[in-house]
């Protein structure tokens, strides 16, 4: 076991972690923060989704130990002050149905605007081209995030 | 999902450390820069390493310079790194390219050049890039260094000259004289993030001169030589392309698998030659060309 620091959410955390342990399974069972989802477990569904020092990756291929140091934010940690913009579009264009890749793709779509705010439709398609959703056919997700570039 | 497998993890801070590592450890050492295929590897029991060297703390890795007409990219290179470079976008376009087909956003974020060829899966897309520009792979042991040629860097799937005392350092490219111009194209199963069913890389250069590689079509990704002699000198007219065609059969060795047929991979990738060709030879002359993905 080795004691471990990590900001998560903006506030520090210490955890203590064997070399072994995933960093989603970290969050959700060590340090009780659920919206990453454990999919695919390989990378291809985007579930898992997370900021590591302001760059999405997938929690589920990056051990816990790696990010010693690091800051590492979920959509709880992007939606300190209420709902997101990003979120309140989610919901007013029904673009989950299940919810279980919202988080995920929330977190790539925040990603996104913060790099590029006037994304075309074809960046964003690709920003969430790793966010795997079964329920809505990806089309109410795109009009979401459009509808907050518009709003801009 | 837990891991069974136990490992120690070790963060060394410099190059020389990590070699002290290697040596000691060899084969029952893994490197760990993006993780993404490691991961997966150690989670689905295909590997079981004792220990895991962490390289991300090595500063001097991480860089990527452009200088005497060479890109020089560290080990530590991610995709993302590599996308937002705009020198890598203007002068190595073919390389640009196919960093931006490769999976997705939050994977291109960990995921390293150098990853990619020590991982050595016959898909993989920095593989025909790396070939049409000559690259060649500076690895070092505690005893000293050595360049290794991206031609004879891969032996088979998954498999590379790399030894186990060894640490990858930079992958090199080199940009021949005069006007280029270069395109990557991939054949996924839909746009978005996909693994390669084929991949070809096209370079072409002043006074006709062509190079081209293919991917995910043989054990290792190759330059097909036979098609850049048959075209050497030559205008690309519909002719000369359906000749370059024909040799394609003579170049790759694709196999059936849960993607596609070997026979759709032949057939495609003659079709991807000739639409690489163009784009390539459209780029040479200045012009700004969008390479719409295969589907």
């Amino acid at each position: 076991m080795k004691k471990i620091s990590i900001k998560v959410n903006g506030e520090n955390r210490f955890v203590h972690v064997e070399p072994n342990d995933i960093l989603l399974d970290v969050l959700r069972d060590k340090l009780g923060v659920k919206s990453p989802k454990s999919g695919c477990e390989r990378g291809d569904c985007g579930a898992c989704a997370v900021l590591i020092n302001g760059e999405s990756v997938r929690s589920c291929l990056v051990f816990a130990i790696e990010c010693d140091g690091m800051d590492v934010r979920s959509i709880e940690g992007l939606s300190e002050n209420g709902l997101s913009d990003l979120q309140e579009s989610f919901i007013k264009h029904n673009s989950f149905q299940c919810g279980f890749c919202a988080p995920g793709t929330i977190i790539s779509a925040a990603e996104l605007l913060k790099e590029n705010p006037k994304p075309s439709r074809e960046e964003i398609q690709e920003a969430i081209a790793g966010n795997l959703c079964r329920c809505t056919g990806y089309e109410s997700i795109i009009e979401a995030i459009e509808d907050v570039i518009e709003k801009k | 999902m837990a891991i069974s497998h136990e490992f120690e993890y070790i963060k060394p801070k410099t190059i020389e450390e990590t070699l002290e590592f290697l040596d000691k450890y060899k084969e029952k050492a893994k490197i760990l820069a993006g993780g993404t295929d490691l991961a997966v590897w150690i989670k689905e029991d295909m590997i079981k390493p004792e220990v895991v060297i962490d390289i991300k703390g090595i500063e001097s890795l991480k860089s990527i310079v452009f200088d005497n007409n060479i890109l020089t990219i560290g080990a530590l290179t991610t995709f993302s790194s590599l996308i937002r470079n705009k020198e890598i976008k203007k002068y190595f376009e073919v390389f640009w390219e196919a960093a931006t087909t490769v999976a997705s956003v939050g994977i291109r974020n960990r995921a390293t050049v150098a990853g990619n060829i020590c991982s050595a899966v016959p898909s993989l897309d920095s593989g025909p890039a790396l070939m049409v520009y000559d690259a060649f792979v500076t690895v070092k042991c505690k005893s000293g260094q050595r360049d290794i040629l991206i031609t004879d860097w891969f032996i088979g799937p998954k498999k590379t000259s790399l030894k186990p005392n060894e640490l990858l350092i930079s992958i090199s490219l080199v940009l021949p004289n005069g006007k280029s111009g270069s395109c990557y194209k991939k054949l996924g199963r839909y746009k978005g993030e996909d693994l390669a069913q084929s991949g070809i890389g096209v370079l072409v250069l002043e006074n006709k001169k062509y190079r081209i590689s293919y991917c995910a079509v043989g054990p290792v990704p190759i330059r097909a030589k036979k098609i850049e002699a048959f075209l050497d000198g030559k205008d690309l007219s519909e002719n000369t392309i359906k000749e370059a065609q024909k040799l394609v059969e003579q170049e790759i060795s694709p196999i059936s698998d849960i993607r596609s047929s070997k026979e759709y991979r032949m057939q495609i990738s003659k079709v991807m030659l000739e639409r690489a060709l163009k784009i390539a030879e459209s780029r040479q002359k200045g012009e700004l060309v969008h390479s719409e993905p295969i589907l």
